[in-house]
Order: C-alpha cells, then sequence, then structure tokens
C-alpha cells in the first residue's frame, strides 16, 4: 500500500529521477521527505517554492530530469520562473507536482491548479489515486521530454494521503547522453529571444492537442444508463464511479489540453453531459465555448470535495427524480469543536500569552506557520494572516498608512524561522530600508513545525538529516540593516524577561528584533523535564494558568462565587502528567505558586532546576 | 456493484491517539484476505490535538475512498466525545466499538464550550448498536497509555469479515519488527480488547 505522494517518490525514482527540490506544506510535504529514501538521487528542501522550482529547472536545462514539489499556494510563489520557463522550455524531463488542498485542510485559501496549466500553456495531468499517481508520474517525465516543456501534476488531498495498492517497477538509469547545451536565443529570456519563443509555443500546445486527442489517459468508461455523462478527472472521477456504476464517463488524465473531439463525440453518445470538475468552473466553460452543451457548477458545488453525498442528490435533482434525504443518527454539530491547539509545553505559548496581555496596545501582523494558531482562543493574538512572509511587509504598511485612532498603537510582527527564510528576510530588509516602526518577533523553534518538523538552512541540516551549513540570524538580521542593540535574542519560557523587553522595544520608534530560541517540542532537540502538578489545597481556581492555552492544564471543577457583589467564575485546575513536557511556563502565571514541580529521582531533575 | 461485498470502517480518535496506524494495521489484515483496499485519512491538523478521521474501505474494487455519511459499518471510535460526533457516519445496521475515555481540549478546559454529560446515552439514544471499551484503563492496567489502539483493534477484530487472528498477526509483526517484547505487549492488549468486547457485547 502507498499513498499517493508515496507513489510519485518512487514513480519519479523509477523515471531515472536526478534531483528534486521543494518547500513542505500540507498536502505535499511527504513527496520529498519520501524521495531521500531513494538512493542515486539529490533530494533537497528549497526555501521557497521560486527556489525550488528554479533549481529544478536547471537541471532540467542540463539534461536531468528533475522534479519540484510544492502545495497550490507555493505555485504564486513559484509563478515568475514558471510562466517565463514555459517560453525556454527544458530538455531532462521536468515534472511541477502540486498538491491542492481541496477543502482547506490547512491553507489559506483553495485554489485550484488547473489554471497555471493554462496561464503558462503548460500541461496538466489529474491521476484519481495513487496506482494513477505512480503511472502517470512516469508518463508525465516521457511527455515533459517529448515536448520539451514543464509538465503539472496536480495533486489533490484525497490522491496525495489516499492509501491503496500499487504495483511498481524498476529503476531506469538517469540521463546520461547529452548536456547542457549552449544556446542563449533559448536559455536567455530576453525579449528578442522570447518573442521567437512565442510561436514555438503556440505550436506545442497544438501537438499537446493533437497529444490529448490520442492519449491512453484520456478514456471513454462505456455505461448502460445514458441518461447523463460524465466528463471528469482526479479523484472526481473515483466519486462518479462510487455515485454511478452504471453511467458513461469520460475520464481525463491528461486533461490540458483538453481533447474537445475525443468528448464531443462523447456527448453524442449520451443524453445529457455533466462536467464533475474540482473545484472550480475550468472544463465546463472551456466546453461550452467549443459549443459541447454541458452543465456542471450550475448544479454542483464549486468549492470543496465532489464526495458521492454530494453527487447522489444533485443528480437526482437535475434528473427531476426524488432526492434521497437521511436521516442523522446524532446531530453531530451538538458535540463541540475540536479545533487544533498548540502542542503541551510548545514554545510559542509564553509568546502569545504575552502578547495577549499586551493586546490593546498593539497590531499584530501574523503569519504561516503553527503560531497561525495564536489567532485562536484563548490568545487571540493575532490581527492578520496572508501569506509566507507578509506579516514583515503588511507591518510596515500597517505603521506608514496607520490613521489618528491607532496613533498610540505599537505595530508587531511575528514570523517563524522557516517562514523569515521563505519570504520573511526580503520583507525585513524592507521594513529596516523604509524606516519602519515595528517589533519583529522570529520565533526559532529551529524546524519547520506546522509540517511535522523538516529542516531549512538555520536548523543546521538538509533533507537526509546529514550536517549542513547553518544560518546564524543574528548576523544575518544585523547585514540587513538592524541595529545590534536592537536585536535580542530570548527564551520564550521565560515570560518576564520577554515581557520586558517587548514593552521596551515597543517603545522605541524603529526596527527592533527579538528571536526566541526554544525548539519544537516535536523535534529532537526538544527536552523534556519532570512534570508539574497542581496543590490542590493552594489552587484559588483564579484561572489564570488556563490562558497560556497549554492542553495539558485541565479544569478540575468550576464554581461560582460572589464577590464585591459580582458573580465570579471560578476554575480549579490539574495537569496531565503524561502530557506535560516541565517547560513550567504555567508556574509564572500562578500568583499562589500553586504548581510544583513533581520530582521523581530522574536523571534529568538537576537539569530540570536548572531550566525552571 | 453489490454493496454488501463492500465493507466500510470508519476509525477516529484525536490525533496522536494511533488511530492512523490501527487503520493500516486492519488495511494490512484486509489485504492479507485478498480485497482491494483504499484508506483515507482526514486528519486537520492532527499534529495540534484536532480530529482525526481515517476512513477504510475494502473488498472486490474500490472507487472512491472516503466513507459517505450513514455508509459505516463499523465505527471505532478512540474517544468517547469522537464516538459521538460520527456516530451518524454509521448504517443503521452498523456497529460501533467506543473506547469509553474522555480527552478535554482546550475549548472546553477554559470554558468556551461543555464536553456531553453522558456520550454513551447519547449514543444509545441514537438506536445504533454499541460496545463500550474502557481500552484507556485496559491499557494503563497493562502499564503503557500507549497500548489503546492495540486494544482497539482487538475489540474490532470480530466485528469484520475475516478472522480476528489476522489482525493480531499484522498487529504482532509490526511491533515486533521493533522490540520482539513489544508485540508481545501488543498481543496482550488486543486479547483484552477482544475480551473486553465479548463481554461488552453480551451486557449489551
Ligand atoms: S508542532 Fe512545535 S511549533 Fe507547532 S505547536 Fe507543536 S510544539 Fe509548537
Ligand atoms: S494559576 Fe494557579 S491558582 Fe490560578 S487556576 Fe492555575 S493553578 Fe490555580
Amino acid at each position: 500500500m502507498m499513498s499517493g505522494n508515496e507513489a510519485v517518490a518512487r514513480a519519479a525514482w523509477e523515471s531515472g529521477l536526478a534531483l528534486a527540490s521543494a518547500y513542505p506544506g500540507t498536502p505535499s510535504t511527504e513527496i520529498l521527505e519520501e524521495l531521500t529514501q531513494y538512493p542515486d538521487l539529490n533530494a533537497q528542501w528549497a526555501v521557497n517554492e521560486k527556489v525550488a522550482l528554479e533549481v529544478a529547472i536547471g537541471a532540467a536545462v542540463a539534461g536531468s530530469r528533475s522534479l519540484a514539489a510544492m502545495k497550490q499556494v507555493g505555485v504564486n510563489v513559484a509563478a515568475d520562473p514558471l510562466m517565463s520557463q514555459s517560453l525556454a522550455g527544458v530538455v531532462g524531463g521536468l515534472v511541477l507536482v502540486v498538491a491542492d488542498d481541496v477543502g482547506l485542510s490547512s491553507s489559506q485559501n483553495e485554489q485550484d491548479t488547473r489554471f497555471w496549466g493554462r496561464f503558462a500553456h503548460i500541461p496538466v495531468m489529474e491521476p484519481a489515486d495513487a496506482q494513477e499517481a505512480f503511472e502517470m508520474t512516469k508518463a508525465a517525465f516521457d511527455l515533459s521530454e517529448k515536448f520539451e516543456t514543464i509538465v503539472i501534476l496536480r495533486l489533490t488531498t484525497r490522491v496525495c494521503h489516499v492509501k491503496s495498492l500499487v504495483t511498481v517497477g524498476e529503476r531506469r538509469p538517469p540521463n546520461s547522453e547529452g548536456g547542457f547545451t549552449y544556446d542563449p536565443n533559448r536559455w536567455v529570456l530576453v525579449p528578442s529571444t522570447a518573442k521567437r519563443r512565442l510561436p514555438l509555443q503556440a505550436e506545442r500546445e497544438k501537438a499537446l492537442k493533437a497529444e490529448s486527442e490520442s492519449s491512453p489517459l484520456n478514456v471513454v468508461e462505456q455505461g448502460s444508463d445514458k441518461r447523463v455523462g460524465f466528463v471528469t478527472s482526479g479523484p472526481g472521477y473515483l466519486h462518479v464511479k462510487e455515485s454511478f456504476p452504471d453511467a458513461p464517463v469520460l475520464k481525463l488524465g491528461l486533461s490540458h489540453p483538453a481533447p474537445f473531439e475525443i468528448i464531443r463525440a462523447f456527448a453524442g453518445t449520451v443524453e445529457r453531459l455533466v462536467v464533475v470538475e474540482e473545484t472550480e468552473k475550468l472544463l465546463e466553460t472551456e466546453l461550452k465555448a467549443e459549443g459541447i452543451g454541458c452543465t456542471g457548477k450550475d448544479i454542483l458545488p464549486s468549492n470543496g470535495e465532489l464526495a458521492p453525498e454530494i453527487l447522489i442528490p444533485a443528480i437526482a435533482k437535475f434528473l427531476g427524480e426524488p432526492v434521497p434525504v437521511r436521516k442523522l443518527a446524532h446531530d453531530s454539530s451538538l458535540v463541540f469543536p475540536r479545533p487544533p491547539t498548540m502542542c503541551v509545553g510548545c514554545p510559542h505559548l509564553g509568546v502569545y500569552y504575552t502578547l495577549s496581555k499586551l493586546r490593546r496596545q498593539v497590531t499584530i501582523s501574523g503569519d504561516i506557520g503553527c503560531y497561525t494558531l495564536g489567532a485562536l482562543h484563548p490568545w487571540k493574538a493575532l490581527d492578520t494572516t496572508t501569506c509566507m512572509g507578509a506579516s514583515l511587509t503588511m507591518a510596515l504598511g500597517l505603521d506608514k498608512g496607520r490613521l489618528p485612532k491607532d496613533a498610540d498603537k505599537s505595530v508587531v510582527a511575528v514570523i517563524g524561522d522557516s517562514t523569515f527564510l521563505h519570504m520573511g528576510i526580503q520583507g525585513l530588509l524592507n521594513l529596516v530600508y523604509n524606516k519602519g516602526n515595528a517589533t519583529v518577533l522570529i520565533l526559532d523553534n529551529q524546524t519547520v513545525g506546522m509540517t511535522g518538523g523538516q529542516d531549512h538552512p538555520g536548523t543546521g541540516k538538509d533533507a537526509y538529516g546529514m550536517p549542513a551549513p547553518k544560518v546564524d540570524f543574528i548576523k544575518l538580521i544585523e547585514a540587513l540593516g538592524v541595529k545590534p542593540e536592537r536585536i535580542h535574542k530570548i527564551n520564550p519560557y521565560m515570560m518576564p524577561v520577554l515581557f520586558k523587553t517587548l514593552k521596551d522595544e515597543m517603545a522605541i520608534p524603529e526596527v527592533s528584533v527579538i528571536i526566541t530560541d526554544q525548539p519544537c517540542v516535536l523535534i529532537e532537540d526538544h527536552q523534556r523535564f519532570a512534570p508539574y502538578t497542581v496543590i490542590e489545597e493552594a489552587c484559588t481556581g483564579c484561572g489564570n494558568c488556563l490562558k497560556t492555552g497549554c492542553p495539558a492544564i485541565l479544569v478540575r471543577k468550576r464554581e461560582t462565587v460572589a464577590k464585591n457583589g459580582k458573580d465570579q467564575e471560578l476554575a480549579f485546575v490539574d495537569i496531565d502528567i503524561s502530557g506535560c513536557t516541565g517547560c513550567g511556563l504555567c508556574t509564572e502565571t500562578c500568583g499562589p505558586d500553586a504548581i510544583k514541580r513533581m520530582m521523581p529521582p530522574t536523571k534529568t531533575s538537576k537539569e530540570a532546576q536548572a531550566h525552571g | 456493484m453489490a454493496e454488501s461485498a463492500i465493507t466500510n470502517v470508519l476509525l477516529c480518535g484525536i490525533g496522536g491517539q494511533g488511530v492512523l496506524t490501527a487503520s493500516e494495521i486492519l488495511a494490512e489484515a484486509a489485504i492479507a484476505a485478498g480485497h482491494d483496499v483504499k484508506k483515507t485519512e482526514v486528519a486537520g491538523m492532527a499534529q495540534r490535538g484536532g480530529v482525526v478521521t481515517s476512513h477504510l474501505r475494502f473488498g472486490p474494487k474500490i472507487f472512491s475512498p472516503a466513507i459517505p455519511p450513514g455508509q459505516a459499518d463499523v465505527l471505532l471510535a478512540f474517544e468517547l466525545a469522537e464516538g459521538l460526533r460520527w456516530i451518524s457516519h454509521l448504517k443503521p445496521s452498523g456497529i460501533a466499538l467506543v473506547n469509553t475515555m474522555r480527552v478535554i481540549p482546550p475549548v472546553v478546559s477554559t470554558g468556551l464550550f461543555s464536553y456531553p454529560v453522558d456520550p454513551l446515552a447519547d449514543i444509545r439514544a441514537s438506536g445504533t448498536r454499541m460496545v463500550p471499551i474502557d481500552a484507556g484503563g485496559i491499557a494503563k492496567e497493562l502499564g503503557n497509555a500507549r497500548l489503546v489502539n492495540s486494544v482497539m483493534l482487538g475489540a474490532v477484530a470480530g466485528a469484520l469479515p475475516f478472522a480476528p487472528d489476522s489482525v493480531k498477526e499484522c498487529l504482532v509483526k509490526r511491533f515486533s519488527a521493533k522490540k520482539p517484547e513489544l508485540g508481545v505487549l501488543n498481543a496482550q492488549a488486543f486479547e483484552a480488547g477482544r475480551a473486553a468486547a465479548a463481554a461488552g457485547a453480551k451486557a449489551a
């Protein structure tokens, strides 16, 4: 059994892949992680998606097969090289694997990567499950070399993370003939070159159209119930097969350029044509423009997955049949929500607790990573989050564009270490250069926490976990123009120090940077200490410690008491000792000193004392 | 496509409980029994304490990986309130095996929401067949809270269309590969879960 991501990695290896470059992002992360398991290829974490694609382009221009992997929002970052290299093309096969987060499990938007194929005049393939992801990855490399173009392999969450049986083969040797050819008329994209390449791109697209018409990846499956015929791609196909086992289906594997002749012929064999596509109304619009009558988004949703429970009633309604209604055994919306939280002992807890205490005095510009969760209860300590790196750039705008109402507020930007390297460096440079007034918090947890702990140039390790040169954040920040006396490194578990430094720096009208330096609890470098416990008699039920948001602090009992004529809610707490990492953060929030370290005679107790 | 030939097992719980490992072991057992298998997880930032579900489908040929609501034959719930949350995914003729352990999230601790008073009663009231399992207690008795998923695997093994022992084999193989003692311990947990389910089914 393999997931779609594992299948892509396996197939790429079998296809003679020489180099892969990626930036982690759910649901694409495992592709590169998996590739590090295979010998005879070079897998690397890039600092961002533009860099990843450009590295892959370099390898493909040199004649080797290469792959770049990212999630949908990453393509926006990589759009610059994508749009341009489409003109020059490649020599070795280059497959750009993009994982669309359909249904938005962990992204700031749901975008349809198929548009990039149209926009950049690049073919798009859409596998439906792991076996197809495997086969199409191989087909994508062949197509890429045949037409000397980048090929987009568009996956969705359901392909990336679904596990099914996959039949595998052998590795073909990497390209060894050819190599880089000196050809500035192709590789140097000055206006004259680009102009000369435009007609070639148009010709290529025409040839790809013909290829699509005859491609074995675009198949008609006959069906006995001809009332509705479906045109579909990716996991939409599986949902159609599941919902309407007897309906005729045209499945598009090579979905761009679309094989209009096949579709037209197919349309002639069925009473009505329905396009089932995730997520946007893209193919449907193309078909209508071609004069092929069809429907799709008039009866189906334009976001989220098109599961059988959506397709079956929609088609029933379309055919004027009674719509099946389902009686719920229990209304699950009655059960409390369980939103994601930061981990027990997370080094970001102290930062957000501190920020929440300063709430009225600051506008907080946030970024993408675990610390985006700081926007949620109980911290509610983020005002904006847009995309990778935007915390620093927007902070400058929030500062310079402020109206009288916000005159007294300080601007604080919060960014993680990996995000800082991804897109933050330019933002900080811009902030300093334009004389902004903001306090920047770089939460260095020494990994990419959100996606499960990948490495980057700040961790001193590469994608294989081998030692790599390690960036010195302080020197880097100094080099960007921040004054040395405005740069601080702080242990985020020491909240009083953090609070004071933050207050002081907020008062100074220039750029300051505070780096917090404790590791994510999920990585090897994180050290657990003896857990804490609450002395029941000493706890006054003030509930202060709960405001750290640490999931290990649980309420033992609630009480309402009358105090000064007002009702006051008390929450007496316990600490889940199996989860507690012994970070000691909560002790700093407890006035009556009711939280004490448990001291089992372990070797960590001495270190624990030194720490707490 | 004969619907009855497909078995849908929905596993649910919280990040870190071993839901995905349990699902993988059941998938292996289904493959060993000669089925086509698809498995998908919906783990909305599970690492951060969110809800985790794993959809496991097997039969002669599986298309869609996700189990439509109301189509699960078996619900294997690793946490009490999660069992209630997903109960409507079961077929009326389905069976739910529910760990009675409660895991309280910060939104409940901080008083924003409340935990259902008696989820078991709510599940029963929905009219579905349900067997409560004290997997947390059993795991603790065996000396390791992390054995919960093996206990739950033992509990569910009897409700599947293949021999319970084939699930046990896959489980033991997986853990013995790391350490032989772990294989033995997990086998014990499996048997304890199996016994608890049998006792619970009789009581119900
Ligand atoms: S994964 Fe790491 S950084 Fe993210 S919430 Fe957990 S401890 Fe914090
Ligand atoms: S901060 Fe101290 S007194 Fe207040 S609830 Fe927590 S443990 Fe009890």
